[in-house]
């Protein structure tokens, strides 16, 4: 897969604003359909470049995410994708990189050019943040949230300016579930926490555990059932 | 109908005033920061003016905009309901049945007046085949939670208050085309009665009426607030079929039942752990919190006024 060319051509320039236009249709269907609230507890709406890690059950996941950002920040902020399935198809691809602007990573890569990590440091590179699912796929199981990929260690490790930035997104896998494609209009939240970073001499396995509790902690479905 | 209608929304303006100044007075004496009481008081100010404004703007569009209006209120009281109780993944295409269908199909009944089918359509039909649809997809973890909850939210959310808009359906002699000042008449008396028994709360409350279900519900609100709100009910007889008494009797019921109502939802918010259904309306909670009262009130003042006043 090619990484995206960076400098502007009228091509380039139209698939932005028809990349504009679509992102904010889909915050506002986003919002009508799920009347979505951003919960800002630990970190605040910020111009700083970030990384967006969250929990992940639904296609809707980062359209609800992105949703909840302001307009300017929601403008250069791009998820990251699953390349076997959204760049499977023509359409799926239009919708995912043109419409979307996303960036499609292959999961089981074999060519150097086709490392996650290289793809999404480009496009850190370039001064935009990222939303990334470190469950690595949409969580069909009963737990809350499954093990973490090193991606996001890695990410960290590499640039470690940018800041990570933990959302749980709640409901909405019951709002749009693996396998449908018409949303039931329930209520959602997206909680974003506090930063973490890498903390010094701290391995992999141990930071990202770390990660893990710190997303899961955003859940109010499981103090809201332990505080009665 | 005019005149009363202006005469309506005028008193209505003069009231929220009314309530403006002296929230703002209160706002302007209180020392900072201002206790939550007064916040919350005057959000709830300020939510009434943006929802008797909205309600006004339906009430222009006649029938068709009191349909759509609270075709729009089941729609937020359903996704709410829905939201708060349990469901599996298996359930999606009964919670889109119950948005796509139920809502569209029960709203058009009112609009046709087909009043058969509008009695017995949730409460019969969908009440045999939601379950019907879940059995078939073969999931029985927490069978019964779950159907029970789905029955739940199309009650409250769509049925009962469907009854709203279907008052306009009712041939009562004497009172052609003037039907949609009944649906004033209720919600003016049972969301009155609700202010009504929060504000005798605030200033009078001591025995507290169900201190497991609602602590905030005293029964000096409740007798306060249910006799000014009968009290109001005849001082609007003017704009139903009733005599003074009798529009005070209907407006004691129904606001009876508004409180019932506010109590089952307390209820049930309880026994999920949460404070309030939503955040739809600022101040308020959402919209369940607000409609709770119509939700109780709406299908008995329908059936009163149907018993006794059509022919």
């Amino acid at each position: 897969m090619a990484v995206r060319d960076s400098h502007e051509t009228p091509g380039n320039a139209g698939r932005r604003l028809l990349g504009a236009i679509a992102s904010a249709t889909l915050a506002v269907l986003a919002r009508g359909v799920t009347g979505v609230r951003p919960i800002w507890s630990g970190s605040a709406p910020s111009q700083r470049q970030r990384i967006y890690f969250a929990n992940h059950a639904s296609h809707g996941d980062f359209i609800l995410l992105s949703a909840c950002l302001p307009a300017s920040e929601r403008a250069r902020t791009r998820a990251v994708a699953a390349a076997d399935y959204w760049g499977k198809t023509r359409l799926r691809r239009f919708i995912a990189e043109d419409m979307l602007g996303s960036v499609l990573v292959h999961r089981a890569w074999t060519e150097p050019a086709q490392n996650p990590i290289k793809i999404m440091l480009d496009v850190l590179d370039r001064g935009d943040s990222l939303i990334i699912f470190p469950e690595g796929t949409r969580n069909m199981t009963d737990e809350p949230l499954l093990r973490f990929r090193s991606g996001l260690y890695n990410l960290s490790i590499a640039r470690p300016d940018v800041e990570l930035v933990p959302c749980w997104i709640e409901n909405m896998s019951r709002v749009l579930p693996k396998g449908q494609f018409l949303p039931v209009p329930l209520l959602c939240r997206v909680i974003f926490g506090a930063p973490i970073a890498v903390a010094e001499n701290e391995d992999r396995r141990d930071f990202l555990s770390r990660a893990h509790a710190a997303l899961l902690a955003l859940d109010p479905s499981t103090s809201r059932r332990s505080s009665r | 109908m005019m005149r009363e209608t202006t005469l309506l929304v005028l008193g209505l303006a003069g009231v929220l005033t009314t309530a403006s100044v002296v929230a703002g007075i209160l706002t302007w004496r209180a020392a900072d920061p201002q206790s939550p009481t007064l916040v919350n008081l005057n959000q709830r100010i300020k939510a009434w003016w943006v929802m008797v404004a909205l309600i006004a703007i339906a009430f222009l569009f006649g029938k068709d905009g009191m349909i759509v209006l609270f075709g729009l209120i089941s729609f937020a009281a359903l996704r709410e309901f829905v939201t708060l109780t349990h469901s599996r993944r298996s359930d999606h295409w009964v919670l889109l049945g119950m948005f796509g269908i139920i809502i569209p199909v029960q709203y058009w009944l009112v609009w046709t007046e087909w009043y058969g089918l509008f009695t017995i359509f949730i409460p019969v039909y969908c009440f045999l085949i939601m379950p019907a649809i879940t059995a078939l997809h073969g999931d029985t973890e927490r069978f019964l939670e779950r159907i029970a909850a789905q029955q739940w939210a199309v009650m409250l959310a769509v049925y009962c208050v469907s009854h709203v808009p279907a008052l306009m359906t009712l041939p009562i002699p004497g009172y052609e085309n003037r039907s949609l000042l009944l649906i004033a008449f209720l919600i003016v008396t049972v969301q009155g009665s609700d202010v009504l028994q929060y504000i005798f709360g605030k200033l009078f409350g001591k025995h507290r009426f169900s201190p497991t279900v609602s602590p905030s519900k005293t029964w000096e609100g409740l007798i306060g607030g249910l006799l000014s709100a009968s009290a109001l009910g005849a001082l609007l007889y003017w704009l139903t079929p009733f005599s003074p008494l009798e529009a005070a009797g209907v407006a004691f019921l129904a606001c009876l039942m508004g409180f019932l109502g506010g109590l089952v939802a307390s209820a049930i918010k309880r026994d999920q752990g949460v404070k309030d259904w939503g955040h739809l309306i600022e101040g308020h909670g959402g919209m369940m919190d607000r409609a709770d009262s119509l939700v109780f009130a709406a299908p008995v003042f329908f059936h009163i006024v149907r018993y006794f006043w059509t022919v």
